[in-house]
């Protein structure tokens, strides 16, 4: 199956909640902050706004980017774990509001892997459905805000979504291959249920994330012949700056080749991945192979292979 | 029983991840008096890795098994070389 990513969009709310606000709130430092995340600010919604505002707002960015009519629009998926418990998940309304009464509508709620895996999905059904919108939606601060702040993981999140579109019509990046994984031994590491605080034992998510976004990385571009150095722009789950740091140093390539925005959006969950690859897009990269990395809870990890 | 060597190459393993003094008791956490940190961890476990010829399977990757040096030499004791 041969499909290309066509373009991206992106939505980030107006209110910018800097470390200071949130340090005050947890009794930390701006400065602590910012020496353990690599993150000095992040946008946080509004109380009225909710996951599936900030997934339409993105989804239509991308459609303007990419100069595709929703009407036109084969299937929709929205990845996010933050939407509330129940259902519908937000994928229907978001296809409702994009003026969609027929086309199908897929909730992925995965957290911060659910855009990679949304993408893979896509690739997979593109050839049946026709053009795929991939929308990652997280607003990450009514999980915060629904119990006491907790010092380990108010600092991270953010609220924000990105999106792409994914058609089986040439366009600017065909996708050269993909691998997905999950390994549900490890799901108490990172968990939330919103009937208690997001529990998240950082030193075992960042060994199993050190470990497993290279490994996938090297997997996908072992599948095709290629090595770290031959791949031009790293895009990759915003989760810690020093995270994409130790991922860079384990591939051996220098730091400036993984995209990094964590410093002004924070942890946005699945929404990181397509925000990082919006922002990236607006830069006229260079043609070349670019890969797109994601681990999460679940766990779940992988990488997709592109190529410009 | 403890292996001497095996001993003097973990703890300079661990003079190498990390710059702080080393505890005194064998059984004193490591991330509990700030030795090691999260990003300390993967690069220790890559380090013993390559010291010791091993390959940690991911299933093992949990902090608690590396958590002293206590720790660490009963890991080495059933998986090293």
């Amino acid at each position: 199956m041969t499909a290309y990513l066509h373009g991206f969009g992106m939505h980030l709310p107006e209110r910018v909640v800097a470390n200071a606000e949130i340090a005050a709130r947890v009794d930390r430092t701006a400065e602590w902050i910012e020496s353990v995340s690599g993150i000095r600010e992040r946008r946080w919604a509004a109380s009225t706004t909710s996951v599936a505002d900030l997934a339409v707002a993105a989804a239509q960015d991308c459609l303007t980017r990419t100069g595709v009519e929703a009407s036109t629009l084969g299937l929709v998926i929205v990845a996010g774990g933050s939407a509330p418990p129940g259902f519908p998940g937000p994928a229907a309304e978001v296809a409702a509001r994009l003026g969609l009464d027929s086309t199908p509508a897929l909730d992925i709620p995965l957290a911060s892997a659910g855009a990679l895996f949304g993408l893979v999905l896509a690739v997979q059904m593109a050839g049946r459905f026709g053009d795929v919108l991939v929308v990652g939606a997280e607003k990450m601060s009514a999980i915060l805000e629904a119990h006491p702040l907790d010092p380990n993981t108010a600092i991270l999140f953010g609220d924000g979504a990105g999106a792409a579109l994914v058609s089986a019509r040439p366009g600017r990046w065909e996708i050269l291959d993909t691998v997905l994984h999950s390994d549900g031994q490890f799901r108490e590491i990172l968990a939330f249920d919103w009937t208690s605080p997001l529990r998240m034992n950082g030193l075992s998510v960042i060994l199993q994330a050190a470990r497993k976004l290279p490994s996938a990385i090297e997997e996908v571009l072992a599948r095709q012949n290629l090595v770290a150095g031959d791949v031009t722009a790293f895009l990759l789950h915003q989760a810690n700056h020093n995270l994409l740091l130790r991922v860079a140093k384990s591939l051996g390539v220098p730091p400036e080749r993984v995209y990094s925005n964590v410093a002004r959006y924070g942890n946005t969950s699945s929404a990181s991945l397509l925000i990082a690859a919006a922002e990236w897009s607006l830069g006229n990269p260079p043609p070349g192979p670019v890969v797109f990395s994601a681990f999460g809870a679940g766990l779940h990890w992988g990488a997709l292979l592109a190529r410009g | 029983m403890p292996d001497a060597t095996r001993r003097t190459r973990l703890l300079a393993v661990l003079r190498k991840v990390t710059s702080k003094p080393l505890p005194a008791d064998d059984e004193e956490s490591l991330f509990e008096s700030g030795l090691l940190d999260s990003f300390a961890l993967p690069d220790l476990v890559s380090a013993l890795e390559q010291e010791f010829s091993l390959e940690v399977p991911d299933r093992d990757l949990n902090p608690r098994k590396f958590d002293s040096i206590a720790r660490m030499e009963a890991y080495l004791e059933e998986h090293a070389a």
